[in-house]
């Protein structure tokens, strides 16, 4: 077949296609989302795909899968692993029949999460395999191999790429044969399914027995290498293979020094790691996130009696934290390697640079939302507990209505403790569609149950619209594309025991004011949900324009909205007809009805 | 090998052009790689898109004083990024600014002008393109990604030739919108000799 333009993620999914995955799920999460999309896309039918609520629910499906003999796979992002973390620690001394595979993708600068978290640590703690592929060619067929070791082992695997080969494009030569994996059924024992604690006593033993055979095993895996002679040596993996190749090339040292690559962490390679040690006297480790290799290496001299330096991340060689990079490889290869970086080209420096930090989308309707609740509450002691999804972007200038964010579902909890301490204050939560299915109604029903007063703010936009659209509950749409029951989040609350609940428009901007009013008044938990699309699943309206004859230049506009349409024109307010969506909301908004929309 | 960047503002359409410029080498049997700015830096952050072109490419980020060409969607973000380019390299740019919040906000004022001045002050080979004005004979402010790249064949830099990149919009861009970017891709390119 012809080479093809696959991006990582897309890679990973055509090998999984191919490995013969039958059920995949997962819960969205940039940047692993268009793994489990992709499955769904190029779907031959034989594959069950469903984006789950949350991501312990998805891994507990792709167990009950793989407990049954079909190969499962799930995916999502690594703070994504923290809420499934409880089926993974117990799975791992279960085990599975078909190979299982635990898609876990990190994000290492952050460029788009909460934490810099390294999920090559679960493996350790879990005691599982991990494979950390280097490019999107090497991933297509990695995964396949990480399900084939699952069954060798009976045991989950992890499979970590990082954002930059998610999200990198190579030309890959994909071919559409797919393994034949019968499915022979769930076969009762209760011996093996159903975990007590001498299961797991009885378990511990195995894993603690199996792991050195897997290292063993490791050292001769394809996806690990050793290359190049001398008396250093670098140690690398994953994207950071890359780069330290390219960095090479630059300084016109290949071949000059040995170069381990390790795709398999865990259970660590030793034979191979011991062979790269075999006449060296300094090395360096370049990786991403923690320093993991690093302490593999360190602890495999301790044991041997090995005397190496060992340069990397724990003796601030390396920076400890953000992502790698070509520059960063070869200033550290320079100077570990004694050579001379080609020098940039000398530029004047350049004007004052705009700061562009990431805002709501014009014609959002969250910024309506937002504006309403800030207006309500002017005056009064408020706490604006935010949340993650587009949501969180809030919090930016001269909305400055996300006063808390710590992970999914937090917002509603955060702000009753808020509360607890302090009871004069009203507290808001504000949280989004998918991010209520996914953790919040736990927290919802922990309010209610201990009577502590939150107005909770439902910002449903219809969609999970951060990570690019996904469905859920509320949406009425699968992944597999059929019609479902759509989940309302009003019945849900008013069956969780919330009294007062009320829908509006939040682009009605008078209705939510009142709306607002009337829930921050009552005397119990209280929620309002704003029922309104995002821009990306409808259709644009005709855009509004500023009637420059009325426009006073008070920039009333500007600074209470802060929409990236409305600009600071020549003396007036300017509205950029390519990105205003219509929503209008600035119409209700200026002192001298200068803006309006076409006519 | 041939490293193109191409930068903007998240919303303005450069992942697609990124893909048509490596759908290009693929069709020529060429290797590519890619790397693009994806979730929250998309909400009206900067954004780059990497493409990389030819064998032995390692890194699917390109090095600072690697890049043949800058393709800019805003004058900004191709000054933020001017330091990717190698020396003699060609910048294609779009004249019109897209001032954040962050500028409105603010008592300075951002300026695409000082920025053009700046990108000529400092390179050789730079072509500014009234970017605003295809999008306005061709109906939609969509096709800014298309147009610039019909600049950036017609530069000659890519090393891909107008019918190369009509055949890969055909096979990326969907038919209804196919006729509105093969004329904004014209347009682009008319616009160089200009």
């Amino acid at each position: 077949m012809a080479k093809q333009l696959l991006m990582g993620n897309q890679a990973i999914a055509l090998g999984a296609i191919r490995a013969g995955v039958k059920v995949v799920t997962g819960y969205p999460g940039t940047p692993s989302t268009e793994v489990l999309e992709t499955v769904a896309e190029e779907n031959n039918g034989n594959v069950y795909v469903e984006w789950s609520v949350n991501e312990k629910s998805a891994l507990e499906v792709a167990a009950g899968a793989a407990y049954s003999g079909a190969r499962s796979m799930v995916t999502m992002k690594q703070v994504g692993l923290n809420v499934a973390s409880d089926p993974l620690m117990s799975l791992a001394y279960i085990g599975v029949k078909a190979g299982m595979v635990i898609l876990v993708a990190d994000d290492p600068g952050p460029i788009s999460s909460q934490t810099e978290q390294d999920t090559r640590h679960f493996a350790f703690y879990s005691k599982l395999p991990v494979f950390d592929p280097s490019t999107p060619e090497e991933a297509y067929t990695m995964i396949g191999d990480a399900f084939d070791y699952s069954e060798k082992y009976q045991t989950p695997v992890l499979f970590r790429p990082t954002t930059r080969l998610c999200h990198g494009c190579a030309a890959i030569e994909t071919d559409s044969t797919v393994a034949d994996k019968p499915v022979e059924g769930f076969i009762k024992d209760t011996s093996k399914w159903v975990i007590f604690p001498k299961t797991t006593y009885r378990n511990h033993i195995k894993i603690e027995e199996r792991n050195p055979k897997i290292g063993e095993d490791f050292s001769s895996y394809k996806g690990n290498s050793l290359t190049g002679d001398g008396k250093k040596g670098i140690a690398t993996g994953g994207v950071c293979y890359q780069y330290v190749k390219e960095a090479l090339s630059m300084l016109s040292a290949d071949g000059d020094c040995k170069l381990l690559k390790l795709a398999t962490v865990h259970p660590f390679p030793e034979t191979l790691a011991l062979s790269f040690f075999d006449g060296l006297e300094e090395v360096l480790v370049v990786e991403e996130l923690d320093p993991v290799i690093e302490k593999q290496l360190i602890f495999l001299c301790g044991k041997h009696g090995i005397k190496l330096t060992i340069h990397g991340k724990l003796d601030r060689f390396a920076p400890t934290a953000g992502e790698s990079s070509v520059e960063l490889c070869l200033s550290m290869l320079s100077k570990f390697l004694g050579k001379t970086a080609p020098a940039l080209a000398a530029r004047t420096a350049p004007p004052p640079l705009p700061v562009r930090p990431p805002v709501l989308c014009a014609g959002c309707p969250h910024r309506a939302s937002f504006y309403t609740v800030k207006r309500a509450m002017k005056g009064r002691k408020a706490v604006f507990s935010g949340d993650i999804g587009c949501y969180t972007l809030g919090n930016a200038m001269p909305l400055d209505m996300v006063d808390t964010c710590l992970c999914m579902g937090a917002g509603i909890t955060v702000a009753q403790g808020i509360h607890r301490a302090e009871p004069d204050t009203v507290n808001f939560a504000f949280v989004g569609d998918s991010t209520f299915f996914h953790t919040g109604i736990p927290g919802i029903l922990n309010a209610v149950y201990n009577q502590t007063k939150i107005v909770v703010m439902v910002l449903d936009n219809s969609t999970t619209a951060m990570t690019g659209h996904q469905p859920h509950p509320g949406t009425g749409m699968t992944m597999m594309g059929e019609i479902a029951q759509k989940i309302s989040i009003p019945d849900m609350l008013r069956a969780m025991g919330v009294t007062s609940v009320e829908v509006v428009d939040p682009l009605d901007l008078k209705e939510t004011e009142a709306a607002v009013r009337r829930a921050a008044e009552c005397e119990a938990v209280s929620a309002v949900i704003c029922k309104s699309p995002c821009i990306a699943v409808t259709k644009p309206k005709p855009s509004y324009t500023v009637d420059a004859e009325k426009c006073t230049n008070c920039k009333v506009c500007i600074k209470q909205l802060g929409c990236p349409a409305i600009v600071k024109g020549e003396g007036k307010a300017e509205i950029d007809r390519s990105l205003c969506y219509g929503c209008g909301i600035c119409e209700g908004i200026c002192p001298f009805g200068a803006i309006g929309g076409e006519k | 090998m041939i490293n193109c960047l191409l930068t903007g503002v998240g919303g303005q359409g450069t992942v697609l052009a990124s893909k048509l410029i490596a759908q290009c080498a693929i069709n020529e049997g060429l290797n590519a790689k890619t790397a693009e700015t994806i979730g929250m830096a998309q909400r009206g952050g900067s954004v780059v898109s990497h493409v990389r072109i030819g064998e032995d490419i390692h890194s699917p980020l390109i090095p600072l004083g690697a890049a043949d060409i800058i393709i800019g969607f805003e004058p900004g973000e191709a000054v933020r990024s001017l330091p990717y380019l190698k020396k003699g390299g060609t910048v294609i740019v779009c004249g019109k600014a897209i001032k954040p919040t962050t500028d409105s906000l603010s008592e300075t004022s951002y300026s695409g002008e000082d920025m053009l001045a700046y990108l000529l002050s400092e390179e050789q080979n730079v072509i500014v393109i009234d970017g605003e004005e295809i999008c306005r004979k061709c109906g939609s402010a969509k096709v800014l990604n298309t147009a610039l790249l019909g600049a950036a064949a017609k530069s000659g830099t890519l090393g891909f030739s107008a019918e190369q990149f009509k055949s890969a919009m055909e096979m990326k861009i969907k038919e209804k919108f196919l006729q509105m970017n093969l004329e904004a891709f014209e347009l682009g390119a008319d616009a160089v000799d200009k």
